[in-house]
């Protein structure tokens, strides 16, 4: 295959960048991530007695609400940034807004799983007596 | 003329119709933005809620009663299915399976039957059990 591409061309950099395989499988690999801990998540949310705040923040202060909430945060944010990132690469022609968009998705999914995983930290280090309960 | 209407209708780019793996396809990547911004949004707004105590919980709760709320909500519910099947038709034609016309088309079909059917299953059991 590489016989087809000029020299000049390999240089601009035309062509495959040798990453697409990986974008693949962490997309899949986060999507089945996902899939199951949002099965684990309406699980939990409907077992639940009700939804009352004292309820729902002891249960994300417990180890088996926490520690799977913070994995569903990291796998939903991963997956979400990979898969708007292949959207913005096959609708987005134009370099300068591709560029814009893809700094704007990469900084967006850090920063939402950032605030996600700060209130989960919250919630389970205040022992699930959140503010004014 | 008598064409074989299971056969593709041509081979240029312009000349086509609709048919069901082209809206589950197209389907997938709008529910998928959907799900990327307002759904990602509601997930932390939701734990940011929680952790900021009583008042902001009442507001978000408040939020989850309002008919703009449910209709987000209903909405959601139905793009993160169909999103869901969709995905699982990709992990199955990702081993090189369901490719032939019948069989890509019927499950095309299913998943849009399957996101319709658990959205409303989903919320008649929120509805009639809580």
């Amino acid at each position: 295959m590489s016989e087809i591409e000029t020299p000049i061309a390999r240089v601009r950099g035309h062509g495959s960048a040798r990453e697409g395989a990986e974008h693949w499988w962490t997309e899949r690999l986060t999507s089945l991530a996902t899939l199951l801990l949002f099965i684990w998540l309406a699980v939990s949310l409907l077992t639940l007695p009700d939804l009352e705040l004292r309820t729902v923040s002891a249960w994300l202060a417990s180890p088996m609400g926490a520690v799977p909430m913070i994995l569903l945060v990291i796998s939903t944010f991963w997956h979400l940034k990979l898969g708007l990132q292949v959207v913005v690469e096959d609708y987005v022609h134009e370099e300068g807004g591709k560029l814009f968009w893809l700094v704007l998705i990469n900084f967006g999914a850090v920063l939402g799983a950032a605030f996600a995983l700060f209130a989960i930290l919250r919630i389970a280090f205040a022992g699930g007596a959140a503010p004014g309960v | 003329m008598h064409r074989n209407p299971s056969r593709p209708l041509s081979p240029h780019l312009t000349v086509w119709r609709w048919g069901p793996h082209m809206l589950v396809s197209i389907l997938h990547r709008v529910t998928g933005v959907g799900l990327a911004t307002v759904g990602a949004a509601v997930l932390v707004w939701w734990l940011l809620a929680i952790a900021g105590g009583a008042e902001s919980y009442e507001y978000f709760a408040g939020w989850s009663k309002h008919w703009l709320g449910i209709v987000v909500a209903v909405g959601l519910t139905w793009a993160f299915f169909q999103h869901l099947f969709s995905g699982l038709r990709h992990f199955v034609m990702d081993i090189g399976a369901g490719y032939e016309l019948g069989a890509n088309k019927f499950w095309a079909v299913m998943t849009l039957a399957a996101s319709i059917l658990l959205t409303a299953f989903f919320w008649f059991y929120v509805v009639t059990m809580r």
